[in-house]
């Protein structure tokens, strides 16, 4: 009767109550959407970069590095000569390098030349590997394998051909027309950027910007035998590289070596700490953000107090008719605690759902403009702990309108 | 004696010195009808309301049912009122946006005088006599009549079967019909219930069939030193 009561009560003055459950839950939203994004993509970023012990790139800060090797967010600053790729690779200390090669782009996603070593060594997540939906690994100079996102959005299955562009623009008036590639293998999801990359070998890399020749030509000539036509196409220069060491505590040793380098600046950098500079970095949006959708959260509430206060003033005839039957004061107290618990639990429930409902609808536009996979689903124990706060603050800011009612009705 | 009164005094706290009621000796017997009849603004509803015990007079001794209301805790005045008094107000006697079941059921909420499985067949019971048809038992209270919401009040004043039943003017906002079925069901219900009931109102004309008929101007000194 209690509950029924006070929802009956808000049903009552359905207009003021509208609007204040409509700004309570565009605060709900803003709080949830600050959390959820923030550690959902402090996960994404943290899972990308499971398992690599050292990215080496020219020389450059080391978010930077981060960020274009692995995040393919920005640009490098400079290139790195195969054959230092291939003399620290050789160092005993490393167990396997994954060498990339940027700059070039297909509608919009970005091509990444590497070798078959990225299907072997990249990890993710918990130590997992890239695994292939359909196909298999490229092989010849001109095969390409696509991310999950790549293949879904544009499409493309086994056997599509497609061209490749010089930049990384949408639209790009330079197109490597006359060397089509081949889709040779299809990954599965891995909810990193490797989903909206394409992957292509090095030798198709550099067989594409040879400037002698159109590729195609160059293939005709004839090989020795067991002499593939990558030989043609041997790399000279390289974005970037990340390796996996023997043993972690070999990774400062090595890191030192690389970036006291003689033949040619090099950074090399720990993603993991790389990471947390990010994220510190990062703190200060954060916190900016965090204040702003609780100053939000506040004005909800304090919006939620006036008009808890307005009916008060109104309901001076049912707080009296209610204390003649013998309603004690704290009833009217509580009474007018649970009408703004109801509010904040409608409001509670419409900001959830209207964010989870965003990020469904936005999921995409994220992952393909920001690299940033954002789960729809937002329900977590982050979640419940902000759904308790924002509870106990609505407990907090309605007790002014209930303590004014408390002590109307201890007066009469 | 029911109520019994001794040298009560009421001001209010803005007016300490300014008394708006002061009664030497008054009393009601049990199962007395008594029709107490002043003008407006003489202290007729500050009366009611420390009968009730919703404020509490200054000085004096208040007895009820044998019980110093003037001695009570709030907690203790708030279960009195709840199990032993019924009212009925001249308007406002119910909460509009609740049908007439639930206005009913929440005057049991804190009495908890009927068990739970018996009290929704007791408040059909009521309404049914006082003729409150089906369709009209679940709409919003204030989609009924004045004179359907009066009824409804009695029987919300009923369901804890008080001892004592006040009305205050409850007739003031009925037309003549609805007035006499009123005061008809009214009396019926309380003399089939064996209430006191305590009828404060300024029209003489329905004073016919109380068993005492008061001047609250013989009672309250304060509004004779006016």
């Amino acid at each position: 009767m209690f509950a029924k009561l006070a929802l009956k009560s808000l049903l009552n003055r359905k207009g003021s109550v509208f609007l204040t459950v409509i700004a309570m839950s565009v605060s709900v939203f803003a709080l949830l959407a600050v959390d959820h994004i923030r550690s959902q993509t402090k996960d994404s970023f943290h899972s990308t970069v499971s398992g690599i012990d050292l990215i080496v790139g020219a020389r450059t800060g080391s978010l930077n590095l981060l960020l274009y090797s692995v995040f393919r967010i920005g640009n490098p600053t400079n290139n790195i000569d195969w054959s230092t790729y291939k003399s620290v690779a050789a160092n005993p200390k490393v167990a396997w390098a994954i060498p990339m090669s940027l700059g070039d782009s297909h509608r919009g996603y970005r091509v990444v030349g590497t070798t078959q070593d990225y299907f072997e060594h990249f990890s993710f997540g918990k130590k997992q590997t890239l695994d292939f939906d359909t196909g298999r690994p490229f092989a010849e100079v001109f095969d390409v394998v696509l991310g999950s996102e790549v293949a879904k959005k544009l499409n493309y299955t086994l056997g599509t051909n497609i061209v490749l562009a010089h930049g990384l623009g949408k639209t790009s008036f330079s197109l490597h027309d006359d060397n089509p590639f081949t889709v040779v293998g299809i990954l599965k999801p891995s909810g990193t950027p490797v989903d909206q990359s394409l992957q292509v070998s090095l030798h198709g890399m550099e067989a594409i910007h040879n400037p002698r020749q159109p590729a195609t030509k160059l293939m005709e000539q004839p090989l020795s035998a067991g002499q593939s036509t990558q030989v043609l196409f041997e790399p000279e220069k390289i974005t970037a590289f990340m390796l996996g060491l023997n043993s972690r505590l070999a990774t400062f040793n090595v890191q030192r070596e690389i970036n006291t380098y003689s033949r040619e600046p090099l950074s090399a950098i720990l993603p993991g700490v790389a990471l947390s500079e990010l994220w510190q970095m990062m703190s200060v949006l954060e916190n900016t953000l965090r204040l702003i959708s609780g100053l939000i959260l506040v004005a909800a509430l304090l919006g939620l107090t006036a008009m808890m206060l307005a009916s008060v003033r109104e309901r001076q005839r049912e707080i009296y008719l209610l204390r003649v039957i013998g309603a004690p004061p704290i009833f009217l107290f509580l009474l007018v605690e649970l009408e703004a618990i109801w509010v904040s639990g409608i409001s509670i429930l419409i900001g959830a759902a209207g964010l989870s409902l965003s990020l469904m609808i936005a999921q995409d536009f994220l992952a393909a403009n920001y690299g940033l996979h954002i789960d729809a689903n937002i329900f977590s124990q982050g979640t419940l702990h902000y759904a308790l706060l924002v509870m106990g603050a609505t407990a907090f800011a309605a007790a002014i309108p209930a303590l004014a009612v408390y002590r109307s009705a201890k007066i009469s | 004696m029911t109520i019994e009164l001794k040298d009560v005094v009421f001001s209010y706290p803005e007016t300490p010195d300014k008394s708006v009621l002061n009664i030497q000796s008054w009393a009601v017997s049990s199962h007395q009808r008594v029709f107490v009849h002043g003008p407006s603004g003489g202290g007729k509803s500050t009366l009611l309301n420390v009968l009730s015990g919703i404020i509490r007079p200054v000085a004096g001794e208040l007895t009820m049912l044998s019980q110093r209301l003037d001695q009570m805790t709030n907690r203790q005045l708030d279960r009195f009122r709840a199990n032993h008094i019924g009212y009925i107000f001249q308007q406002f006697n119910l909460i509009p946006y609740l049908n007439a079941v639930d206005n009913i059921r929440l005057a049991n909420q804190f009495s908890k005088t009927i068990p739970q499985a018996e009290l929704h067949a007791n408040i059909i019971d009521l309404l049914t006599t006082f003729g409150l048809d089906e369709t009209d038992r679940d709409r919003p209270t204030e989609k009924l009549s004045i004179g359907q919401q009066q009824r409804i009040a009695i029987a919300r004043a009923l369901i804890n079967k008080p001892e004592i039943l006040i009305a205050d003017e409850p007739t003031s906002s009925l037309d003549k019909t609805n007035r006499d079925v009123f005061m008809s069901e009214l009396h019926a219900m309380v003399s089939e219930t064996k209430t006191t009931l305590l009828f404060v109102s300024h029209d003489l004309s329905l004073s016919d069939s109380f068993d005492r008929v008061d001047s609250l101007a013989d009672i309250n000194t304060a509004e004779r030193a006016h």
